[in-house]
């Protein structure tokens, strides 16, 4: 590197100052984010779900392009954290008239926002937002490309560590499309921060990013080997415009070989858990009475999800 | 007018020259080196002691953006980039709007330059009619309205077939044929070198094939037609051993680099820097490490600046949707010498791939200061630090990413044709 642009997630302090990727931060502040966390799951299940910590903060939730549930679960958080939230769907407004990212965002600045929550399909376009917006303005990455999805992986790691209690001493497979998904990336991150000392990725070659083993993971062509032993199933959601074509040749093949069914989970530990990101394709990556099952936690996680988002923008703006 | 260049350390690559030797122009031409020719009465001395005089730089790539881009930058504040970087003779490629591919176009673009009166410049010919890669051009036609050799820029071929048939109808009239080597199919959305960074930062990737598998149908089909062939831009390792295969079988193929990636790797995109969105993509570190080693023993010809000077408002996008290319051609001089100090070469070896091997690409009567020759000449502090500031380049594009970075060597003066162009205050 030339010159050493730093970690721009991190204020002077090294305290977390936009949340952008899981690359990069100490294990000190995942650490937070999930201990946070777990005090805001007390909240979410009171009478009075409120808390006033974001009281008189606009939180803008910014999605360049469409989700449902994650700027749901975003805007829930936000509103019991008692802030005032913003809800854009940009694809359908400014862009398509051919405004720039920058220009919306300064715009929204000017209304005096206090953060932002950016979805976009282009990796990256939440650090572009950060490095332009006034210094007091907080970016939380709400999925970028097939770069990062943060929250997902932090909520990932919460229901793991709520179920399994400690990282350390755990073997974690990842199935399927690894290459196009910023969720198995985020996962990769938080899992090696947090100390995992065995993750897997699964998945046949076509789906798999160039070097991926660079990241921490060890690859496994097959479910049989793959998943054997294990402590934690990861499923990812495989996208329509992927299963036919020259990246896999039928949703039947995939689900026959990389779908996760009770047979294939039974090569897992007993006590295994089992998470997907939602929404999901049954009878494509998971089978219904996997997804359904006792060893399923996919409901808690969209529980928690909404307890780590609370987390980090109560953190965000206290730092 | 006649000028003395007084006290400076020639450099005259092509003439293997290194000496304390004073230069004496007179009518656009070197008259002597070394003692004043009888009854020499400059006009004007230029005190050269302490720098470095040598032949002024010849570029093999530097987008003017005219015509079509004249938002992007304008010939006039590009040729005032190019001599404050010390390059008197540049190629443009034909990748304007319209491309360069009708003799009125390339005749407009040599008079408007000319009119300037800075460096020269060489228009590359479109290989077929608007880079369409279907239909070949008046090849005969623009060659005489000045083109100098024939591309596609970045455009591909529709298939192999046209680009067989252009290479066999360039040779007829032994036509040089610069192309870039890349797959379209295998390029296609790709934005970075299908590596580790690629991986990480979840940028849609181009392979190191779709360089390999182009290159050897390139290769193959100059074998067969007999064409010259200049690969511009090589960017992997694989790469270079083909070329250096090719070369010691005797084919008739020059390469080029650009100074990016002479120095930069994929590890330099970082947080997702959107001036190291370049095409072709940052490899690698040993593909950059490759690159910088053919350079040195001569598999790879020369170095140029592959300047792209690209509006703001394309950079300040995510990174994939981001125009590809950087400024550069007024950072081609201090980056050559760095590419030689870190290799262990001395100033010969950098001023060499800057200026007499370009000029012999080019076909050029351009590169060396011999008694009789052009005097387009370069003067430079070679211990001048200094600190590249985007905001402080003059081309209108102030992309780059060496930004921020201390460089060595800073052009002082630049001659064109005899005539004193740029003087750095």
């Amino acid at each position: 590197m030339w010159l050493d642009p730093g970690n721009p997630q991190l204020n002077k302090n090294g305290e977390l100052h936009h949340l952008l990727s899981l690359e990069g931060l100490p294990a000190d502040i995942l650490r937070q984010i999930l201990d946070t966390a777990e005090s805001f799951v007390g909240v979410t299940q009171r009478e009075v779900k409120k808390v006033p910590l974001l009281r008189g903060k606009a939180v803008f939730n910014l999605f360049f392009e469409p989700s449902t549930r994650t700027r749901t679960t975003f805007e829930i958080a936000a509103k019991r954290l008692s802030a005032d939230v913003i809800n854009l769907a940009i694809n359908v407004s400014s862009q398509t008239k051919g405004e720039s990212v920058l220009d919306t965002v300064a715009n929204l600045a000017a209304m005096q926002a206090d953060m932002f929550i950016v979805r976009h399909a282009a990796s990256g376009a939440p650090y572009l937002i950060a490095r332009h917006v006034a210094p007091d303005i907080h970016v939380i990455n709400a999925g970028d490309g097939r770069h990062a999805h943060p929250t997902q992986g932090l909520l990932d790691m919460y229901t793991i560590r709520h179920f399994k209690g400690d990282f350390t001493r755990l073997r974690v497979a990842i199935v399927g499309d690894i290459l196009h998904s910023r969720v198995a990336r985020s996962q990769i991150h938080a899992l090696t921060t947090l100390g995992c000392p065995e993750i897997r990725v699964i998945g046949p070659k076509t789906l798999l990013p160039a070097q991926v083993n660079r990241l921490g993971v060890q690859v496994y062509p097959d479910m049989q080997s793959g998943l054997k032993d294990v402590d934690v199933v990861m499923m990812l959601r495989l996208q329509n415009e992927r299963m036919n074509g020259a990246l896999l040749p039928s949703a039947q093949e995939f689900y026959k070989y990389y779908g996760l069914t009770e047979d294939k989970l039974a090569l897992a530990k007993p006590d295994a858990i089992v998470l997907h990101p939602g929404p999901m394709n049954r009878g494509v990556e998971i089978d219904s009475s996997v997804a359904d099952g006792k060893q399923s936690v996919i409901l808690p996680q969209v529980t928690f999800g909404i307890a780590i988002r609370m987390a980090v923008m109560s953190i965000l703006a206290g730092n | 007018m006649k000028i003395h260049i007084k006290s400076g350390r020639l450099i005259d690559p092509r003439n293997g020259i290194d000496a304390q030797r004073d230069v004496f122009i007179a009518a656009g031409k070197v008259v002597a080196t070394g003692a004043a020719p009888a009854n020499f009465g400059a006009n004007r001395v230029i005190d050269a002691s302490g720098r470095v005089v040598c032949p002024g730089l010849v570029d093999l790539a530097v987008r003017l953006r005219e015509p079509g881009f004249e938002y992007m930058a304008t010939l006039e504040s590009e040729m005032d980039a190019a001599i404050a970087g010390g390059v008197t003779s540049l190629a443009c490629p034909p990748d304007t709007d319209p491309a360069l591919d009708e003799p009125g176009l390339v005749e407009m673009l040599k008079f408007r330059a000319k009119n300037l009166n800075q460096a020269h410049v060489y228009p590359v010919g479109a290989l077929t009619v608007g880079l369409k890669g279907t239909r070949l051009t008046e090849m005969a036609e623009l060659r005489d309205a000045g083109c100098v050799a024939f591309s596609q820029a970045e455009a591909p071929f529709a298939d192999n077939q046209v680009l067989l048939h252009a290479l066999e109808y360039a040779a007829t009239f032994d036509f040089p044929v610069w192309l870039r080597a890349q797959d379209p199919a295998l390029a296609r959305h790709g934005v970075a070198h299908e590596g580790e960074v690629a991986t990480r930062l979840g940028l849609p990737a181009i392979p190191v094939t779709a360089e390999t598998i182009a290159l050897s149908t390139i290769l193959i089909v100059a074998g067969v037609t007999g064409a010259r062939i200049h690969i511009a831009r090589l960017s992997s390792a694989e790469g270079v051993a083909m070329v250096r295969e090719a070369k010691s079988r005797g084919l008739p193929v020059t390469c080029d680099i650009g100074i990016h990636h002479a120095h930069l790797s994929e590890m330099d995109i970082g947080y997702f820097d959107p001036n190291c969105h370049l095409t072709p993509p940052l490899r690698s570190q040993r593909d950059r490490d490759a690159l910088r080693a053919g350079l040195a023993d001569g598999t790879i010809d020369a170095l140029c600046s592959d300047h792209t000077p690209v509006d703001e408002d394309v950079k300040q996008v995510p990174f994939s949707e981001a125009e590809p290319g950087a400024t550069g051609v007024e950072l081609l001089l201090p980056l050559a010498l760095k590419w030689a100090e870190e290799c262990g070469l001395g100033l010969t070896a950098a001023l060499e791939r800057i200026t007499a091997k370009p000029a012999a690409i080019l076909g050029i009567d351009a590169g060396h200061l011999g008694v009789g020759a052009t005097a387009d000449v370069c003067i430079f502090d070679p211990d001048k630090h200094w600190r590249v500031e985007a905001a402080a380049l003059k081309s209108q594009g102030k992309n780059t990413p060496f930004s921020g970075i201390e460089v060595r060597g800073r052009v002082t003066h630049t001659l064109v044709g005899g005539t004193l162009v740029y003087e750095k205050k």
